[in-house]
């Protein structure tokens, strides 16, 4: 992400030089990073960023999390900058801790969520005939299935879950959506021009995909991966929150029950039921704004361009 | 040919869900057999034939082979025979679903419905609009979407019934004053008891209707009928509605069929905030208590009734959208 921003910024101070033009909208790599650098991306990935941060730094310099206490419910103060739990944690450690857990849990489903789908998804429709038909009816057949209610009935009988069983749990029974997506653009693309030329000169049926389709699916898949981690979260976030998520572990779901049961809402704890929530709520926007960003690069019918402003531009270079 | 093919389609999703649901029990490494043993023999003496019957259930009577079970647990299904629930012994699981769906369906129903409506018709208008003030309106109901469902909850329920008290904190009415009956007393508590969920569902899930509907408008506008419509100099109004809006939509009526899975998956959280007596409430509390048949039983009816909204809605989008069936997909 770090990587990102320092090669946005550096493509945005370039690009405040010149204005883009229709003439330059297609040249490739450079064009793409300078449309994506609208405030809105700028914005979310700094949001992100810090939470990323956040969740890497701040279990190192906090104080231990589980270490109790007896001023249960105390409100913030300077030894305690978020106040405490009913049993005395300090709350800005948890939330520290959380945030590592739940990042962890984010990435890694929607990992493991982009790697079933593209493989059901692509491979499915690249090599079509039966293949496609078996793989395209199992994700239609996942994707009407309630997915919340088949993770509880599988959580729960399991005696003990770990943190790697919500993960596999929540992948296994995520990926059905982006799987078709990604069909349908792999249909599209497998009977373009250089992906057939590719073929007739010899190619292996591997080489074709990861060469010559793969490069194209990869906004889609960007987008799709970043809806995943936000998906991960919240999925996370509920199952936690109903009692059923991994046992013993850290994550902002994990916070907010316990919040829940310590009865936080009765006495009023705002500083232990308001910040998992208020993190999640800004990962997602964050994460949202980023994909707003690339779909609008992707799709130019959502640009929306302010025909005021260009008017105004177009007149102000006339005058000088 | 088509509506054929759709029909197929989600029977073979039924036969899938049935399969898991008979699958998941056996394999994995658990035994409800002695947990269930175990809470049946606390309320009083179990006979052999229970036991068996519970073995045949969860599939740790090895004596019978598998296909066997299988064959045993289609046709108990046939004849509606759930098992016997524990939390609520000895109801039939049957009778427990019975008297919590109603609850779900008409609170959830109603809000998705209501939701989907206010969102298409607010998403027209700013798709329509696009570029202006309501436009940039569009951005902070991505935040709303990325909140979490139970969180809202939690923060609305603070603010509206404990701090000012305008709402109860949760239930599905007012237990000291009314029973459920079909007099005006309970109907009015129970509407009462139900404006703050619905609240929460409305505000939490309207956010991706109206930007889904957005998106479509404002691609559809760049479509050449709605450019020709407009040089024909129709009004502006029918336009939108006759002429966008009704083919931007379409993408959004499958997805609101899809969201119906989401919802019942929702209502679960919901119902564990509100304590509200539906269906995910049941389904918790099966959990809790290791209720494996009723929880079975509850994965069984959420399932079946997605499958059937999905294909109403599916058999319904091939009259809304001619072109399906042309292609005869």
């Amino acid at each position: 992400m770090a990587e990102l921003i320092t090669e946005s910024i550096a493509v945005r101070a370039d690009a405040a030089d010149e204005e883009p033009d229709d003439s330059q909208r297609r040249r490739g790599r450079s064009a793409f990073w300078r449309r994506l650098l609208t405030p809105k991306f700028v914005v979310g990935a700094v949001v992100v960023l810090l939470i990323v941060l956040f969740g890497l730094i701040g279990p190192l310099i906090t104080q231990d999390p589980n270490a109790i206490d007896n001023i249960g419910l105390s409100s913030p103060s300077g030894a305690h900058p978020l106040g405490t739990t009913s049993v005395g944690q300090d709350v800005l450690a948890q939330l520290a801790h959380s945030t590592r857990g739940s990042l962890t849990v984010g990435v890694l489903v929607a990992a493991f969520t982009l790697g079933l789908s593209a493989f059901f998804g692509i491979i499915g429709a690249y090599i079509g005939g039966i293949t496609d038909e078996g793989f395209s009816l199992l994700s239609n057949v996942m994707l009407v299935i309630p997915g919340l209610p088949l993770v509880i009935v599988i959580a729960s009988y399991v005696e003990s879950q770990s943190v790697l069983l919500v993960i596999v749990v929540l992948a296994l029974t995520g990926w059905a959506a982006g799987a078709r997506v990604l069909r349908a653009q792999t249909l599209s693309l497998r009977n373009r021009e250089y992906v057939l030329a590719s073929r007739v000169a010899g190619e292996r049926t591997w080489r074709v995909i990861c060469v010559e389709i793969l490069p194209n699916l990869l906004p889609v898949m960007s987008s799709g991966f970043v809806f995943g981690i936000v998906g991960a979260v919240l999925a996370e976030a509920g199952l936690s929150f109903i009692g059923i998520g991994a046992t013993g572990s850290l994550t902002w779901g994990t916070m907010l029950a316990d919040a829940q049961n310590g009865q936080a809402l009765l006495f009023g704890a705002w500083w232990w039921f308001a910040p998992p929530g208020l993190l999640i709520a800004a990962l997602g926007a964050a994460l949202s704004l980023i994909n707003f960003s690339i779909d609008e690069v992707i799709n130019p019918k959502l640009r929306t361009t302010n025909i005021a402003k260009v008017e105004r531009r177009t007149k102000r270079e006339h005058q000088s | 040919m088509s509506i054929l093919r759709k029909l197929a389609f989600y029977l073979v999703a039924l036969f899938a869900a049935l399969t898991l649901n008979f699958a998941i029990p056996r394999m994995l490494p658990s035994n409800p057999v002695d947990v269930l043993l175990g809470k049946l023999q606390a309320q009083g003496p179990v006979t052999p034939e229970t036991r068996q019957a519970l073995m045949l259930l969860f599939g740790t009577d090895t004596s019978v082979p598998i296909w066997q079970q299988y064959l045993d647990y289609l046709q108990s299904l046939a004849t509606g025979n759930l098992g016997v629930s524990v939390t609520y012994f000895p109801t039939p699981v049957t009778e427990v679903i019975a008297s919590a769906l109603p609850w779900t369906l008409v609170l959830v129903g109603l809000t998705t419905l209501i939701t989907f409506v206010i969102g298409m018709v607010i998403g027209t208008i700013a798709g329509w609009k696009r570029g202006t003030w309501v436009d940039s309106l569009i951005p902070s109901t991505t935040i709303l979407a990325s909140v979490p469902y139970f969180w809202l909850a939690m923060v609305l329920v603070y603010l509206l019934s404990v701090t000012a008290g305008i709402f109860p904190l949760g239930g599905g009415y007012d237990v000291r004053r009314t029973s459920p009956e079909l007099s005006f007393e309970f109907l009015s508590s129970a509407l009462y008891y139900a404006a703050l969920p619905a609240l929460t569902i409305v505000i939490s899930s309207i956010g991706g209707w109206i930007l889904g509907m957005r998106n479509m408008m404002v691609s559809t506008l760049s479509e050449d009928y709605v450019i020709t419509a407009r040089a024909k100099g129709l009004s502006p109004k029918r336009v939108m509605i006759t002429y966008a809006a009704r083919n931007a939509a379409l993408p959004s009526i499958a997805g609101f069929a899809i969201s119906l899975g989401f919802v019942v998956g929702g209502s679960v959280v919901m119902e564990q905030v509100f304590s509200y007596p539906g269906i995910g409430n049941a389904f918790l509390l099966a959990v809790q208590n290791n209720d494996y048949a009723l929880m079975q039983g509850l994965f069984l009816v959420i399932t079946i009734s997605v499958l059937g909204a999905n294909l109403l809605v599916d058999l319904l989008y091939q009259f809304i959208d001619p072109r399906t069936r042309a292609r005869g997909v």
